[in-house]
């Protein structure tokens, strides 16, 4: 009985910080961004400096018509939302707060998100693949070129802590990592965080839903609900790939201090301002320039970073 | 690429540097706004003031000024005097929806009998709502600002002057030849 307690527990909990933590971070963008531009954001909504403005806007578009296009794919177009938004509740299962402090303490934690958050950049392609509209298609093609260019600094920035780390556990990695590893794997941070902002399609990487070019990419036919749940799943992307970066490369619950899960939490919320910072401040990149920052600047910095790792490693071991 | 990365570092600068600082949004229904005195929100009508010289009504660019009115006749005062007429104001509207705001019938108002109030919360659900007449306008008065002061220097203005002068006495009869 205790231990079907201790699941039952630890999904609510899961389930709590994929409902809560994505509209945090989403209240916090419309707040941030506002200040930026030197306006004030939702005021109204919820009484105290809009705090309740995205449950308002969920509301909204719950009331909405639901509309599936009559040439698109339906069922496809239909499940595309889902798609992208539950890939990332699986990967919230299996990141730690602290040792203990997790979904499921997974022994290839690291292999597990990256795996399924890039399963929910299928959605997107399948969105843009079913809507049976020329500019969704364009979208969904700049998608998968995104996905293909930028999976590999992801997946080679990671492999490099792995290694240095000795372990594909997020817990082993976040228990092995030191402070001097800020500097040693500064590289595999950096290509690990701009691919990750990329796959999102997040500004200043937002070319598949260039709003002034190609309507809004693969999300242009969506309505309602299924609309909010592609938003939604940006925002819980933005939540997983900022936990990310602080188990992987920022020391998840290490800190000045006496170490804990507040530590994870308030890490992860800068990297996410961090997200929201770039957005306001950088125009976003041609489609080419994309591709020539992947190929030509962050694959090859990643690999210089794995040698590295190897050889620092090596010398450490013997 | 050595010149990018300083422009994307200024550019994260810039706004931070504006989150710092205080939004400019006026909160206005809920802040009233800050105007200048002198903002041109409404015409106000003093209607004491009128002689109904339809001065204002012709010069408006707009025509929006409507002006209805009767005379009056007053008795002599004297024995064996004569009767006065006066205008009396009937109808004094100004369409708001026409009203472009020039102020030109505040200039011309000889009687100053017209002034700009810095109300302008008078916005209607029917556009046909925005006529407004004499009372509504008189309504506004007490929302104008006093004039500016006259500078130190400046001349007597007209008005004192011809409230200072002694009050005219009858003439005195002439001296006999």
């Amino acid at each position: 009985m205790p231990e079907a307690l201790d699941l039952v527990v630890r999904v609510v909990a899961v389930l709590a910080a994929f409902l809560v933590l994505p509209l945090a971070v989403g209240q916090a963008e419309h707040k941030v961004m506002a200040h930026m531009q030197g306006r004030l954001g939702p005021m109204y909504a919820g009484g105290f400096h809009g705090w309740a403005q995205l449950v308002a806007d969920g509301v909204k578009f719950v009331q909405k018509e639901d509309v599936t296009p009559a040439a698109a794919d339906g069922r496809v177009f239909r499940l595309a939302p889902g798609i992208a938004l539950v890939p990332y509740l699986v990967a919230m299962v299996a990141i730690p707060l602290a040792p203990g402090v997790v979904g499921a303490d997974l022994d290839a934690g690291l292999l597990f998100v990256l795996a399924a958050s890039a399963v929910a950049v299928l959605g997107t392609l399948m969105a843009g693949w079913s809507s049976a509209n020329k500019y969704a298609l364009l979208g969904g093609l700049r998608t998968a070129a995104q996905l293909l260019s930028y999976e590999l600094p992801v997946v080679l920035g990671a492999s490099s802590v792995a290694m240095a780390a000795g372990t594909l556990s997020l817990t082993g990695i976040g228990e092995a990592w030191r402070p001097w590893w800020l500097v040693w794997q500064l590289p595999a941070l950096v290509c690990f965080f701009v691919g990750g902002v990329a796959e999102l399609a997040r500004p200043p990487f937002d070319m598949p839903v260039a709003d002034s070019e190609i309507v809004f990419g693969p999300y242009t036919e969506y309505t309602g609900l299924r609309f909010a749940f592609f938003l939604l799943s940006e925002y819980a992307g933005i939540v997983v790939l900022a936990a990310m970066t602080t188990v992987l490369f920022l020391g998840g619950w290490h800190g000045p201090g006496p170490d804990g899960a507040w530590w994870m939490l308030l890490k992860t919320a800068l990297v996410s301002v961090l997200v929201i910072w770039v957005r306001v401040a950088w125009p976003r990149l041609r489609e080419d320039q994309l591709q020539t920052l992947a190929w030509k600047v962050l694959v090859p910095l990643a690999l210089v970073q794995l040698v590295l790792t190897a050889v620092v490693a090596v010398g450490i071991a013997s | 690429m050595s010149s990018i990365v300083p422009g994307l570092l200024k550019g994260m600068a810039v706004t931070a540097k504006t989150l710092a600082h205080r939004s400019h949004t006026a909160e206005y229904p809920d802040v009233a706004p800050d105007l200048p005195p002198r903002s041109r929100g409404v015409i106000a009508l003093l209607e004491e003031n009128c002689t109904v010289c339809m001065l204002c009504a012709r010069e408006c660019p707009d025509w929006c000024i409507y002006i209805d009115s009767h005379k009056e006749t007053l008795p002599a005062t004297a024995e064996g005097g004569r009767e006065r007429t006066r205008n009396v104001l009937e109808r004094f509207d100004i369409d708001f929806s026409l009203c472009m705001y020039c102020g030109i019938c505040i200039e011309v108002c000889p009687f100053d009998a017209l002034h700009w109030s810095p109300e302008f919360e008078y916005a209607e659900l029917d556009i046909r709502d925005l006529m407004h007449d004499k009372d509504r306008l008189g309504a506004w008065m007490p929302t104008v600002p006093p004039p500016v002061a006259a500078d130190a220097s400046a001349a007597t203005p007209k008005e004192v002057a011809a409230a200072q002068k002694p009050p005219r006495r009858p003439a005195a009869p002439a001296a006999p030849a």
